[in-house]
């Protein structure tokens, strides 16, 4: 089981601020298994992923197992 | 903690928390001048949230993997750009009301352009950069702050 992690807004999106899913995810199969709001922010240019607290370089390429933690990140507005 | 240029004369200090409640930006001053009496110059920004706007309410959320080690970066990121004696900067996470410090972020420098030039960048970064969201409370409806242009622009001024 992956855990997702939505962070600003798309835990409103997501209605928690984790969802965990089973079995292997890639990219596709991820964007198949979220609802279509969801899927289509996170597909978005905006929204960042990190996997195991590592951003990476290029989300497409995300393949996450059992025991992984999925993050989700849109802009950031600190400060 | 992230290593950082020392400057001939001093030892050099990063110090960078996140703090989950309230936190005295005054008393974090005067413990950082204590600390760094030979610096010849401390710069300070402490950002609060507004009182007097509509704003009931702010939170400020992070993501531990991330968030902490990613102002650890910046941290050493500005001391690699400048000489500093010391660097600070405590940001809040969690539930804030309004009047409430933010962020504090101060420098300590044998000169005062490194210590306001080092306290600025710090600061763009932070509002740009920082693994934060935040999101306001107004007429009893939570809202997400989206990034603003300024800030980006703001960031773009260290090229």
């Amino acid at each position: 089981m992956a855990r997702l992690v939505w962070l600003g807004k798309l835990a409103d999106l997501a209605g928690a601020a984790e969802t965990d899913l089973d079995g292997t995810l890639d990219w596709d199969g991820l964007l198949a298994r979220l609802p279509a709001p969801l899927a289509a922010e996170v597909a978005s240019d905006r929204v960042r992923v990190a996997l195991n607290g590592v951003v990476l370089a290029d989300k497409a390429q995300l393949r996450a197992s059992a025991g992984d933690e999925v993050a989700f990140l849109p802009p950031v507005s600190g400060g | 903690m992230p290593s950082c240029r020392r400057s001939a004369a001093a030892e050099l200090s990063i110090a960078v928390r996140l703090a989950e409640t309230a936190f005295d930006p005054a008393a974090e001053l005067a413990a950082f001048a204590e600390a760094h009496r030979a610096a010849g110059g401390i710069a300070s920004f402490i950002g609060q949230v507004r009182a007097g706007d509509d704003v009931e309410a702010l939170e400020l959320i992070g993501y531990a993997p991330l968030t902490l080690p990613g102002i650890e970066a910046l941290a050493a990121s500005a001391c690699a750009r400048w000489t500093l004696a010391g660097l600070l900067i405590v940001h809040r996470v969690g539930m804030l009301a309004p009047g409430e410090p933010i962020v504090l972020v101060a420098a300590a420098a044998r000169h005062r352009r490194e210590a306001f030039a080092a306290a600025d960048f710090t600061m763009d970064h932070l509002k740009s950069d920082a693994w934060l969201w935040k999101r306001e409370k107004r007429a009893g409806v939570w809202r997400w702050v989206e990034p603003r242009s300024e800030d980006r622009a703001d960031l773009a001024r260290w090229g």
